[in-house]
């Protein structure tokens, strides 16, 4: 059912009771063209893109739990494509420009919200980044400006401005076309389109083996029993490592917990999404009120999605720091998502040694951000058996090929 | 908190230490035999969800590097020795630290 005005008139008249619900609830086949582990962002996106753009008919997800319960889930919403390296910049601004139509594409209110990205920059090593990053942002097309320090007490006037402060603002850098995405609707957008268009998605299916058959993937096992398939993608962020061991593959991958928290909701006080890179810590408004915040990732391997207490008494200090008037403000909810950091922090979206199986992995803290265009992306090396030009430089065999992409402008980097 | 039993200062708050990833065995020239064996030495990662052999550095302590056995599931510590003993010795701590 398409959702318009018409619709929604429709449907209010008989009180709402008329709504279908928006996916099916698919049992498993014997056999599918494509499988992908994890119904996520990047795994429900993968599925559309093969179903609308690639004509693959037999398509199925599988999640251990239930769609958008992982990180797709658990992040802070923000998109942005104001990154260091010029591969990074060029997908993400790619994915920038994917988010600013997918409401219309999926059909379904994502609520994206081009508030704009303001980073307080605080050192003059990070002012000297972000002068250069403004020069490759223009030369690729991207948007990105430098703000002298009176335009960033203008446009974010909560800000604290002293003498005792440790690290005083000195400028500011500006991404406009930033923001937030309801992150929610971003999974069920993509399942109700996968779904219409005939894609399984198959909750509480959890995949406990990978059956290869002379080298290449001929099915999983999976706690529903077992299903054959000719292409088998895991988007399964944090617990890549352990389900490509399955295959006998070894990755250059960590899991750490990356953590977030979120206030009691307060009157609208911040229109935009402000980062403090020197102190490791951000946070924007929610449309319920609530300041949604966020910093750096545990230093150590945890599948624990629990976060340390360390990183949230850094990372709550650092923003009453900066913004004082918070001080008192309570803490309602703080959660961890096990996220895949690759050891040169770029992501992996590639074909395997294994004939059939394809990752997308290793996205660190930007896997939100990064969901439009990685999943078209992975969808396109199932279907095609070849990279698209934006995820080309981002191939598993760049680590044998002494081409390991080292990117610093992720909150998960630990360079 | 992760409390980390230093065999030479006994439990400290993981905030004393740096975090080292993995532990692994040293390089060597063999490693090289072909392209994709040495990627895997530099770059490969066990990553388990499970107990994980682990190098912690206790910097704002004793600086002794530690080889500590935790499980990524929970954290629970199960074993943590200096990373110059070697492996097959008796371990210097074991327990349950938090």
């Amino acid at each position: 059912m398409r959702y318009h005005l018409l619709q929604l008139i429709r449907q209010a008249w008989h009180g709402h009771r008329g709504w279908p619900p928006a996916w099916r609830r698919a049992e498993p086949a014997a056999r599918y063209d494509a499988i992908i582990v994890g119904g996520g962002g990047h795994g429900l996106a993968c599925a559309w893109h093969l179903a609308r753009d690639h004509g693959l008919r037999r398509i199925a997800v599988l999640e251990k739990g239930w769609i958008g319960g992982g990180n797709t889930g658990r992040n802070t919403t923000v998109i942005r494509s104001n990154y260091l390296r010029e591969p990074s910049i060029r997908f993400q601004d790619e994915s920038l420009r994917l988010w600013s139509t997918l409401s219309q594409d999926l059909n379904f209110n994502l609520m994206v919200s081009p508030r704009g990205q303001l980073e307080v920059i605080q050192t003059w090593g990070k002012l000297r980044d972000a002068r250069r990053r403004l020069h490759l942002m223009r030369l690729l097309g991207a948007d990105y400006e430098l703000l002298d320090a009176d335009e960033v007490y203008r446009r974010a006037p909560m800000l604290r401005r002293d003498a005792a402060m440790r690290l005083p603002v000195l400028a500011g850098a500006w991404q406009g076309r930033a923001g937030t995405v309801r992150h929610d609707a971003v999974v069920w957008a993509y399942a109700r389109a996968a779904s219409a268009l005939g894609v399984d998605i198959i909750e509480g299916c959890e995949v406990t083996g990978i059956d290869l058959r002379a080298g290449a993937v001929g099915g999983v096992r999976t706690s529903r029993g077992p299903i054959a398939c000719d292409a088998l993608a895991l988007a399964a962020s944090g617990h890549t490592s352990h389900l490509a061991a399955m295959a006998g593959l070894r990755l250059p991958i960590e899991t750490l917990n990356l953590q977030a928290f979120v206030s009691e909701p307060l009157k609208p006080m911040l229109d935009t999404v402000l980062t403090f890179p020197a102190l490791s810590a951000y946070l924007s408004q929610s449309d319920k009120g609530e300041l949604v915040i966020g910093g750096g990732a545990d230093p150590q391997a945890s599948y624990a999605q629990r976060g340390s207490h360390a990183v949230l008494e850094d990372v709550t200090a650092a923003v009453v720091h900066m913004i004082p008037l918070l001080a008192r403000v309570k803490l309602l909810r703080q959660w961890g998502g096990a996220i895949d950091v690759s050891l040169d922090t770029s992501p992996i979206v590639s074909d395997t040694p294994v004939r059939g199986l394809f990752l997308s992995a290793g996205w660190g803290s930007g896997g939100f951000k990064s969901i439009p265009a990685g999943g078209r992306s992975l969808a396109h090396w199932i279907a095609q058996g070849r990279a698209d030009r934006w995820c080309r430089p981002f191939g598993l065999d760049r680590f044998r090929h002494a081409r390991a992409l080292f990117e610093t402008a992720s909150a998960s980097n630990r360079l | 908190m992760l409390l980390i039993p230093c065999p030479w200062c006994g439990p400290r708050p993981d905030t004393e230490f740096v975090a080292g990833g993995q532990a692994r065995e040293p390089l060597h020239a063999g490693d090289r035999q072909d392209d994709a064996n040495w990627a895997d030495r530099l770059w490969g990662r066990d990553n388990p969800r499970g107990p994980l052999h682990e190098r912690w550095w206790h910097v704002h302590g004793c600086r002794l590097w530690l080889t500590v056995r935790r499980d990524t599931r929970d954290h629970r510590i199960l074993d943590a020795r200096a990373a110059s003993a070697p492996a097959s010795a008796a371990p210097a701590w074991t327990g349950d630290a938090g």
